[in-house]
């Protein structure tokens, strides 16, 4: 039996990036996220690996950059004012094709904000990072079973895509402490003909770059890059369903408002209301497949998350409109009740759509 | 017998530089270092945003494209990657004192054991010629039409005395190319700073004064005296720090 360990949220997320082979750690400190530096400090030392405390977000995630150039697998972590520093250098990776991790442990905002648990860097996660067409894939962990679970898939997603990868987490994910058992440390990695170790004067000059003057160039890169991101969307969606099978309210939420929803729920079913919810494990690719299924049987849809209602328009593409979408969400740090949750399912049903 | 012939640290890609400009020089200086010391194929260079932004076609080792100022973190990330492999970013003044500065000033805070090659013409050159950080007091540019006022404008930062104020650094050097003599001694530099880093001794910059015809309004060879003229009693020539005289 693999043993389980009790960890907090962030550090969980450090242990299983080790565990996926990543031995270089940048990062800047930030509330609340903070632990992943600090564990990632004590541990690098110990396997030969590195932890510098960089002198900005931008700073760490171009050192990021560095190392992914080399074709090593590097992260970095921060809270979502960090992140949007990091835009400028996630926008690059994309740019030149370089698989990397970036952790967002999501607070408050705008602004500076506050610094208790939020949701509302969805678009900023989803909607591709940076200046310019691009994508990273976004995972969402509702445990920190998950924390540790996700971040190891999220270097062998970015690897295989050759893409930046978000892990969107919030503050109660990061703080929390759950039983988790560690994954196996990866022995299998990609091989990376591209990266730049120095030529040994035995191949022509690899170049890590996103500059391409020429606008035809420019372009089929962009198309080339968006067949890729088809072929993650037709094969990475990942979520979760709950109660889907006789479900005439489908529940849509992710990260700590799943697990607020899922109570909810359990009481409404209770009541005789007959509520499921699909959880989206991944949020870019977004699981349209299964929502645009579940439109065809459930009255309505509520999606739940601690933003205005960013997610709410995916789930509205997903299902063509065509059912009612409702909102139950709070935000700037504030999180839900169960009953908040269980009120807006009674409020659906009298609704009905 | 061949007795003078293109560093084979450098491709054959013909370079887009203005007549008269001296990035021309200070690339085969680079790539003659590297020759030299036989570095070639452990040596990972990384091109800025500014003029030299296509360096990466123009040497002959693996290279980065970095983002505006971020060569020095992206340096940092690849050395401790590979420290066994000599790292190397191509910087000008806009880039490496302007949006850079940061980066610049914590690297070599860090001491990290890289090569910086910093060519300050006192100009952005790639848009067009605005003023940069290490423009002179009244130089007139695109956006300092009246010439650069330290009232509105403030002074120039000279970044190798700027630099010698911390710790780590292992070298730093002010050399210029506008003549044989200098070309000789900005070569002797740059090889020095690249073997200090094969040595592990650490962070090494060299600023090399350069010239800039076009957005300054001279020819080639006005421009060249300028330097002598106006660049060099701003930013003396001259070792700012050397670890191991």
């Amino acid at each position: 039996m693999p043993e389980k360990v009790l960890m907090k949220g962030n550090e969980a997320i450090a242990e299983a990036a080790i565990l996926a082979g990543c031995r270089h750690y940048f990062g800047y400190p930030i509330t609340p996220q903070t632990e992943v530096a600090a564990y990632m400090s004590k541990r690098m030392p110990k396997i030969g690996g590195t932890f510098l405390q960089a002198e900005s977000e931008i700073a760490a995630i171009n050192m990021v950059y560095g190392v992914a150039s080399t074709g090593k697998r590097a992260m970095t972590s921060s809270s979502s004012p960090g992140i949007a520093l990091k835009c400028e250098g996630i926008s690059y990776l994309a740019g030149a094709d370089l698989p990397a991790l970036i952790v967002n442990v999501q607070r408050g905002g705008p602004g500076l904000g506050g610094i208790q648990p939020s949701q509302s860097d969805y678009f900023l996660a989803t909607r591709g990072p940076g200046h310019g067409d691009f994508h990273v894939l976004v995972l969402a962990p509702a445990s920190v079973q998950e924390m540790a679970d996700l971040t190891f898939k999220a270097f062998e997603l970015a690897d295989k895509y050759r893409m930046p990868a978000m892990l969107l987490a919030d503050g109660t994910m990061g703080q929390m402490m759950e039983p988790v058992v560690l994954p196996a440390p990866a022995e299998h990695f990609i091989e990376k003909p591209w990266a730049v170790t120095g030529t040994e004067c035995k191949r022509p000059h690899n170049i890590a770059n996103s500059l391409f003057l020429l606008p035809e160039v420019l372009e089929r890169m962009n198309f080339e890059r968006f067949e890729r991101y088809a072929r993650v969307e037709e094969e990475e969606p990942m979520w979760e369903s709950f109660l889907m099978e006789d479900a005439e309210i489908c529940l849509v939420s992710f990260g700590i408002t799943a697990r607020v929803s899922r109570n909810a729920i359990v009481q409404a079913r209770k009541e005789g209301l007959k509520a499921g919810m699909i959880r989206p494990k991944t949020l870019w690719p977004f699981p349209k497949k299964p929502l645009l299924e579940a439109a065809g049987k459930v009255k309505s849809f509520i999606s739940v998350e601690l933003s205005m209602g960013q997610m709410r328009e995916d789930v509205e593409l997903a299902v063509r409109c065509q059912k009612p979408v409702y909102l139950c969400n709070r935000t700037g740090g504030m999180i839900p009740t169960p009953e908040e949750v269980l009120q807006s399912i009674r409020k659906a049903n009298e609704e009905g759509g | 017998m061949v007795v003078f012939e293109k560093p084979k640290s450098l491709t054959d890609i013909p370079m887009h530089y203005c007549p008269g400009c001296t990035h021309g020089i200070i690339h085969r200086l680079v790539a003659e270092a590297i020759d030299t010391l036989g570095i070639e194929g452990k040596t990972i260079g990384i091109a800025p945003v500014g003029c030299s932004v296509m360096a990466y076609d123009y040497f002959a080792c693996d290279m980065i494209e970095a983002a505006h100022g971020r060569a020095p973190a992206i340096a940092t990330g690849v050395k401790r990657s590979l420290p066994e492999n000599i790292v190397f970013t191509y910087q000008g003044d806009g880039d490496l004192a302007s949006i850079g500065l940061c980066e610049t000033v914590s690297t070599a805070a860090r001491g990290e054991n890289i090569t910086i090659i910093f060519v300050n013409n006192a100009i952005y050159g790639m848009t067009g010629g605005q003023m940069a950080p290490t423009s002179l007091i009244g130089q007139v540019t695109q956006t300092s039409p009246y010439g650069r006022d330290p009232k509105t404008a403030g002074y120039p930062i000279q970044i190798c005395e700027l630099l010698a104020t911390l710790e780590a650094p292992a070298y730093l050097e002010r050399v210029t190319v506008n003549n044989v003599k200098n070309i000789r001694n900005a070569k002797k530099a740059i090889e020095k700073a690249f073997r200090y880093q094969l040595e592990g001794k650490g962070f090494s910059l060299i600023e090399v004064l350069s010239s800039c015809p076009t957005n300054w309004g001279m020819t080639p060879q006005k421009a060249l005296e300028w330097i002598d003229e106006k660049m060099i009693p701003q930013y003396p020539l001259g070792v700012f720090r050397d670890k191991e005289a």
